[in-house]
Formats: structure tokens, C-alpha cells, sequence
């Protein structure tokens, strides 16, 4: 077997027994939000008639375990259950027919950031380093600084002041759905893009500088620089393969941040994305549905940290035989 | 031609602003005030058409369409889009034929009989009759029910249909009110299948038709063309958008017409822009300290008229509701609601009187303890503070402690002695006075048992002679102002913006949103 299947395989193996151990954490927690869905629906109004008409109807009589093995049993068939809320007689609401839209969202939004940051970022970067401690650098990197130093609402706020209400380039409003067209949907969800955009170059961009820089000290770099290769050569051809590594895992980072942690812009932006879904179901308990979510989630680091470290292997082989 | 010619030709939509103004300059007046006349008068006049695209504060992506789940605005709008109810209430807190067309009382009003609209039909061409309104009903009763309506219906004995136009309530006792109850927003009017409550389809009987329900996201209806009344958009959308500056954004941006709860702090920035137009209504939702009556030394009516005394709620209004609302009098009943009255003498700041009835409660000063948390309302832990300020001046010594949110309604409220609560207020005097302040009620939270006050409560509801029951009701509001337990420190107004394009009449005060009716009330101009 190619030494690069078997790794990915036998990080796929640990992926899963991660997701289990991950599984059981994210159940056992939610024994202890207080409260359940029943007095969190009914609110004041709740009585003990209603709240146990409720516990019965949604099984949270059952003991904790018996749960957990029905629930757990129904995920690995691919099946995540029903979401509490929303029942009617012979009628439920699957929990994957709630988050699936929502989950596309977010995938498209953490897409669209991520075809025009990551590009940028390694741009930004690699110019930052071939022109170090040059006025642009410095530039680059107060720019860069000063956006991610913003809370994120704060950065939206102002792109909405300044292309959403002064100047009307892009709605302030990016409520899309399905039947939304491609170009629509890039042109609504810009400036919720752009947002992350400003938020995640600066992490990227700073780690692609520092990696090369750091390189460029190496006496291998100096040979090249000796044999007259010219300064942009260098630094593409004989530092980056070689920074790739660290450089990629700060990239996967951010793209598994931005498919979980944008809940903010998506409440400014009224984005329908999964994170104000996962925020709402802990809010009502609506337990089926956090724990997917918290799968979902878990999922993505996983696979992500994968890639990254199968980008760096591929990169520098060394990293396959460790001494 | 004379001005009122011609403003009933605009009225009818047959004359343009240009022949208007012309034709006005040439009766006397100047371009501008004919200008004026014209838009004041087009838009007085209700007429058909147009999206109104509203953007509420609230909405969770848990939200159903069950009724009986209904807990806030966003999914509580929808009774009144693609549902009716059996009563609706107007602008004048009375209730009004919804689909019921009329209704009667028999003597002891502990049986009602409500004769339905003839020939309405549902979305689906279904035609409605009295099993459906029946369905509709015992969705929130019984011991399967999962209604947070449940308790307010539990004086029902029995609903039944009566021929396919009436319907029947035997109540348990006489309750004058009773068609308020059946007003309330989880009560709509839905067909019934099969003997049960068919909610999951989204068909109604109401002015529009539901063509999308994404729950925390949008609400979207189109004109239903065989609608019974009158409705004046072709079609509504509505958002829920519950971050407040990105609501006032989308208002500026013309991306929807109308916002409910824009933030306070900025209002004079959003009166600024001159398309937009503010609402300030107050409601029945009020803000109080109730004390316990049975516990030391709440337990004195001096002490506590003392207390009464020594709060500045001028000031809680001013400063922690930046003047969005109206003082309280220790009178729970807001101002807009039948048979209210303004007791006297007013409890206002007046630290004399407060030292006065300290001095006749056998004390010199003091110290007392209040819980507060955010959990209260927003604010009011600063409105606990600002209290003890204005105490200080009483020689009352009030300790402010601040609890945790979390379960502040289950560890705090009607536990401690003295805290911070909000009551949302409730349309009837005696539904309010039912809930919280009969010695039996469950919530009241006072613990106060005053004999009279509960007599004539139960003899009030039973009667129908209006001049007795509002001198009854006056008694009561005078016995809870002056022996009450219950400090009602503010009532807040609801707050809204809309784009100037849309108009309305007078608004209702029962509930925000012009009491939900905006939806088929409001239009164009």
C-alpha cells in the first residue's frame, strides 16, 4: 500500500474514534443544560400537565443511556432523528431536511470567503515577504492587523454603512434560499464575505510571511541566492514548497471556522446559515438537532486537520518516514 | 370645482396630483399647501396593492406552525395572515366580529353561543363550520394538550357545535369577557380532519394565503382573492431579523417598510430621516416590584404605602426607558383598557408622605432587601438602583441584590420577599386582576388575600349591566392602588418605524405590530 493511503486511512480510523469519544462528550453535556424543550417552548405558561404531555410525546422519560444508544444506533444508518419541535400527528421534522439548506449555506458562504481570502492572503504574504520591512509591508500588515482587531459585527457594520446604505452597491439584507439564482446569491451574500474576508486574511497572510521569512535564512536559500536565482524565484520556487506546511494548517483553521463560528455575521446579515440554527436549538433544547449540529461540526475539524496534514505530507515527504 | 369636489375625486383615485395642485392654486392656495392637501388626502384613503415587507425583532428557527407553540411576535403574527379569529379587537379595545358574526350571554354569562360569518371557506375551497372552530378550541384543551393556552381555557367545561354556524361554550363560571379569551393569538380559526386540528397545512380562512413559512427566517402570503373582509396588500413578507441595527439598516435602505423594536438609544438618529415615520403606542405591558404581603415587613400597609411613596418613577421612565413609556400608579390596569381608572391620590415621588407612613408603622427608617436580575426586564437592575437613590431621601435603607437570569423565574420571582417582574398585561381588567391578584390565583405574586377586592371580582364578572360592573371595577383598582401589594413602577410603549409610503388609522394597544392587524389593516398610500 502507497505510504499515503495508508496514513490517510489510518487518520480516518482515528477521525472516527474521535467523532465517537466526541459523540458521547456532546451527549453526556446537554444532560446538564437546565431545563428542557417543554418549559423552554411553553415558557411562563408552562404547567405540569403540559410539560409532561410533552416529556412523554419526545421519549425524555427514558433513562439517559437508552437514549444515547437509540440516537447513536440511528446516526451510524445515517438517520438523525427528528427535531422536537414542529411535530404533528404522523408527521416529523427530520432533523437533516432542517439543517441540509442551512448546511449548504453556510458551506456556499465559507466557499465564497474562502475563494477570494485565500488567494489574497497567500498574495498578500508572499509579496509581504519578497518586500519585507518596505513601506508595503508594513502597510499589508497594519491593514490586515487593524480588520482583524475588529469584532466582527463592527467590521459589518461599517461595510454596511459605507456599501449598503451611503453607497448602495450591495444589499444590507442577504436572506437567500433555495430557488435563489447563482449570480444573485454571489451578489447578495458579498458582503457577508467579504466581512469574514477582512476577518481571516490577516491570521493567513501573517503565517504565510513568517514561514517564508523564516526559511529564508536557511543556508539551502542561500545557495540558491549564490547560484543567482532571482528573488522571486527564490522565494516561489525554493521557500514555499517548504512552507506549505505550517501555512496550510493555519488555512484549515480558518475554513473550519468559517463553516462553524459565524454566527454573528449571520445574525447581521440575516444570513440563514447553520449557526443561528445550532444557537436557536440550544436556546429551546431542541436536543436532536444541537447534537447533529455538534457532529456536523466536529466533522468538519476533522476532515479539515486530514487534509491540512495530508498537504503538508504530500509536500515534504520527509514528514512521512519519522525518525 | 370646490376643494372637498376635488378631494373626494382624489379619495376615488380619479385625479393626479398635477390637476389637484392646479386646480388648488387657482381655489387660493399656495403650491406647497395644495401639495400638502393632496398627499394627506391620498393617503387617508385606503387602497388595494403593493408588498409590504415588515422585519420583526423576533423569531427562533424552532418555531412551528402549532398554535399552540406560539411564543413570540414572528410566529405570532401568523394568526392574523393566513388565519382569522372568532373575535377580533379594535382600536378601541373592544372586541369585533372576526368569524363570528355575533354572539350572546345567557343570564348567569356562563354559556356562550357564537353564530359564524355564513359561506366563508378556507385556502382549499373547504367551507367553514362550527366543527372546524371546535377542533380549533380543544386543540389547547385536554390532557394531551401541549398549548401554552391551555390554562387560560381551562373555564371551559365544554365546546360543542351546534348546526354548522354555532358554536357553544359551557363555562365553569360567569365570565362577562369570555370573547376576549377567545381573541387571544393562539386561538386562530384552522380546519379540522378527521376530528383533529389539521395545523401542519397552513390553510386558513384569512386575508392572505401562506405560500412560505421558514421559521426564524420568513413569513410569506399572497392576497387571498375569496377573503370575507378587506385586506389591502396583494402580498406580505416578513422577516426575522433580530439583530436591531441590522433592522434599522434595512428600514434606511428602503430593503423593507416597517421595523418593530428599533433601539432606543439611537431613536432621534432614525427620526432624522424624513421618509420615515415613528409609532409610540403605549400597551398593557408594565414593569413592577411586587412585595410579598405576607411576609415581615411588606406584611404592614404602611410600610408598604411608605415604599410607595419613595420611589421616583418619573425618573425610571425617563432614564430606563428613555421616555418610551408612562409612570405607573400601583394600578395594573394601563389607561386604554375598559373600565380603567387613575386612582388617587397619585403615587408620586413625595418622600414626606413616605416618612409619614413609616412614622405610623411605629419606625424611624428602614432597610429592606430587593432582587433584581436582567431576567426581570431589560434594565432592571439599574431601575433597582435609581430606587434606592430616591429611598435615601425616605430613610429607607433598600439593598439592591442582584440574582442570576438563569432561573431567575423559577428561584427568584415569588420566592424572595420583594424582587423586579414585567407582567405583559392582559386586555380585561378582570383577566388581569384573575391572574394575578384573586387570592387563589396562581401567580399572584403578591400573596395578598383582600376579602372585598375578591368578592367583588367574582361579582363582577357575572355582570353584564355595564355602569355597575365599571363602579365595581373602580372599587377594585382603588382597593389594589391603596392595600396592594404590587408596586407598578412603568408601562412601556411599543415602539415601531415605518417607511412614510405606508399609512394606517388609529393603531390597537392590545399588542405590538398594531395588535397583528397591520397586516390586513394597513396599506399603500
Amino acid at each position: 500500500m502507497h505510504p499515503i493511503v495508508r496514513t490517510v486511512l489510518q487518520r480516518l480510523g482515528l477521525g472516527l474514534l474521535t467523532l465517537f469519544v466526541v459523540s458521547v462528550i456532546i451527549f453526556s453535556s446537554l444532560q446538564f443544560l437546565p431545563g428542557d424543550f417543554a418549559t423552554s417552548v411553553l415558557g411562563q405558561a408552562a404547567t405540569p400537565e403540559t410539560v409532561a404531555a410533552f416529556r412523554r410525546e419526545l421519549g425524555l422519560n427514558e433513562p439517559a443511556i437508552t437514549r444515547y444508544i437509540q440516537w447513536i444506533g440511528g446516526v451510524l444508518q445515517g438517520d438523525f432523528g427528528s427535531s422536537f419541535s414542529g411535530r404533528s400527528q404522523g408527521r416529523e421534522r427530520e432533523v437533516m431536511e432542517l439543517i441540509g439548506p442551512r448546511l449548504w449555506n453556510t458551506l456556499f458562504l465559507a466557499g465564497m470567503t474562502a475563494i477570494i481570502a485565500v488567494p489574497l492572503a497567500l498574495t498578500l504574504g508572499i509579496t509581504a515577504a519578497l518586500y519585507r520591512n518596505s513601506f508595503y509591508d508594513r502597510a499589508v500588515n497594519a491593514t490586515t492587523l487593524t480588520t482583524i482587531s475588529f469584532p466582527e459585527f463592527f467590521v459589518a457594520y461599517i461595510l454596511i454603512l459605507v456599501l449598503a446604505t451611503l453607497w448602495k452597491v450591495f444589499p444590507s439584507l442577504a436572506n437567500v434560499r433555495e430557488s435563489t439564482e447563482l449570480a444573485d446569491r454571489i451578489y447578495m451574500t458579498a458582503l457577508p464575505a467579504l466581512t469574514l474576508t477582512l476577518v481571516i486574511v490577516a491570521h493567513m497572510m501573517r503565517m504565510t510571511r513568517a514561514a517564508i521569512i523564516n526559511l529564508l535564512a536557511s543556508p539551502y536559500i542561500e545557495m540558491a541566492r549564490l547560484k543567482g536565482v532571482s528573488k522571486s524565484n527564490v522565494i516561489i520556487k525554493h521557500a514555499l514548497p517548504n512552507a506549505w506546511a505550517p501555512i496550510v494548517n493555519v488555512i484549515a483553521f480558518n475554513l473550519a471556522y468559517l463553516v462553524v463560528g459565524v454566527v454573528v455575521v449571520e445574525v447581521v446579515f440575516v444570513y440563514p446559515g447553520v449557526g443561528q440554527l445550532m444557537v436557536d436549538a440550544v436556546t429551546t433544547r431542541d436536543i436532536p438537532v444541537v447534537q447533529a449540529c455538534a457532529l456536523i461540526f466536529a466533522a468538519t475539524y476533522i476532515l479539515l486537520n486530514l487534509f491540512a496534514d495530508i498537504v503538508s505530507i504530500v509536500t515534504n515527504p520527509r514528514l512521512l518516514h519519522p525518525r | 370645482m370646490d376643494i372637498d369636489k376635488m378631494k373626494s375625486l382624489v379619495s376615488a383615485g380619479k385625479m393626479g396630483r398635477r390637476d389637484f395642485i392646479q386646480l388648488s392654486v387657482a381655489a387660493g392656495l399656495t403650491v406647497a399647501a395644495g401639495d400638502n392637501l393632496f398627499s394627506a388626502t391620498a393617503r387617508a384613503t385606503p387602497k388595494k396593492g403593493g408588498h409590504l415587507k415588515s422585519a420583526v425583532g423576533h423569531g427562533s428557527t424552532t418555531d412551528s406552525l402549532d398554535p399552540g407553540t406560539w411564543e413570540n411576535s414572528h410566529v405570532g403574527d401568523l394568526g392574523y395572515i393566513p388565519y382569522d379569529y372568532l373575535v377580533e379587537i379594535d382600536t378601541k379595545n373592544s372586541p369585533a366580529p372576526g368569524l363570528a358574526e355575533s354572539w350572546e350571554a345567557s343570564a348567569e354569562v356562563d354559556r356562550w353561543v357564537f353564530k359564524l360569518r355564513k359561506g366563508v371557506e378556507f385556502h382549499d375551497g373547504k367551507t367553514l363550520d362550527a366543527e372546524d372552530v371546535v377542533a380549533s378550541i380543544n386543540h389547547h384543551r385536554g390532557p394531551d394538550t401541549k398549548s401554552a393556552a391551555k390554562s387560560i381555557l381551562e373555564i371551559i367545561q365544554d365546546v360543542k357545535a351546534n348546526g354548522k354556524d354555532e358554536v357553544v361554550f359551557e363555562l365553569s363560571s360567569g365570565s362577562a369577557d369570555f370573547p376576549f379569551v377567545v381573541s387571544d393569538y393562539h386561538l386562530p380559526i384552522m380546519p379540522a380532519k378527521d376530528g383533529k386540528l389539521d395545523w401542519a397545512s397552513g390553510n386558513g380562512t384569512g386575508p392572505f394565503k401562506l405560500e412560505r413559512f421558514d421559521p426564524g427566517v420568513t413569513i410569506e402570503a399572497k392576497r387571498n382573492e375569496n377573503y370575507y373582509g378587506t385586506a389591502y396588500f396583494d402580498e406580505v413578507s416578513m422577516l426575522s431579523v433580530s439583530d436591531v441595527v441590522a433592522r434599522q439598516n434595512a428600514l434606511n435602505s428602503g430593503n423593507v417598510d416597517y421595523i418593530d423594536r428599533p433601539d432606543l438609544k439611537t431613536i432621534s438618529l432614525l427620526k432624522r430621516n424624513p421618509g420615515l415615520e415613528i409609532d409610540q403606542v403605549t400597551g398593557f405591558g408594565h414593569y413592577v416590584a411586587p412585595m410579598n404581603t405576607t411576609m415581615a415587613p411588606f406584611d404592614n400597609k404602611d410600610v408598604r404605602l411608605a415604599l410607595k411613596y419613595a420611589i421616583n418613577r418619573e425618573e425610571l421612565v425617563k432614564k430606563i426607558l428613555l421616555g418610551f413609556g408612562s409612570p405607573g400608579n400601583d394600578n395594573p390596569i394601563s389607561q386604554s383598557i375598559k373600565y380603567a381608572i387613575d386612582p388617587e391620590p397619585r403615587h408620586a415621588y413625595d418622600p414626606d408622605k413616605s416618612k409619614f407612613h413609616l412614622k405610623k408603622a411605629g419606625l424611624d427608617s428602614l432597610k429592606v432587601d430587593i432582587s433584581a436580575s436582567e431576567a426581570a426586564f431589560a434594565g432592571s437592575l439599574d431601575a433597582a438602583v435609581l430606587m434606592s437613590e430616591s429611598a435615601k431621601a425616605c430613610n429607607i435603607d433598600i439593598n439592591v441584590i442582584r440574582e442570576a437570569s438563569d432561573g431567575y423565574w423559577s428561584n427568584v420571582w415569588m420566592k424572595k420577599p420583594w424582587c423586579m417582574s414585567f407582567w405583559s398585561g392582559r386586555p380585561t381588567t378582570d383577566w388581569m386582576f384573575t391572574t394575578a391578584y384573586a387570592a387563589e390565583a396562581k401567580w399572584n405574586d403578591t400573596f395578598w388575600k383582600n376579602p372585598r377586592f375578591n368578592e367583588l371580582l367574582v361579582s363582577a364578572r357575572a355582570e353584564l349591566n355595564e355602569t355597575k360592573r365599571g363602579e365595581m371595577y373602580a372599587e377594585m383598582q382603588n382597593i389594589l392602588h391603596d392595600d396592594g401589594g404590587i408596586m407598578v413602577l412603568m408601562f412601556n410603549d411599543f415602539v415601531t418605524a415605518h417607511s412614510k409610503k405606508l399609512a394606517h388609522g388609529d393603531l390597537n394597544s392590545n399588542y405590538d405590530h398594531d395588535g397583528g392587524y397591520m397586516y390586513r389593516r394597513w396599506w399603500f398610500a
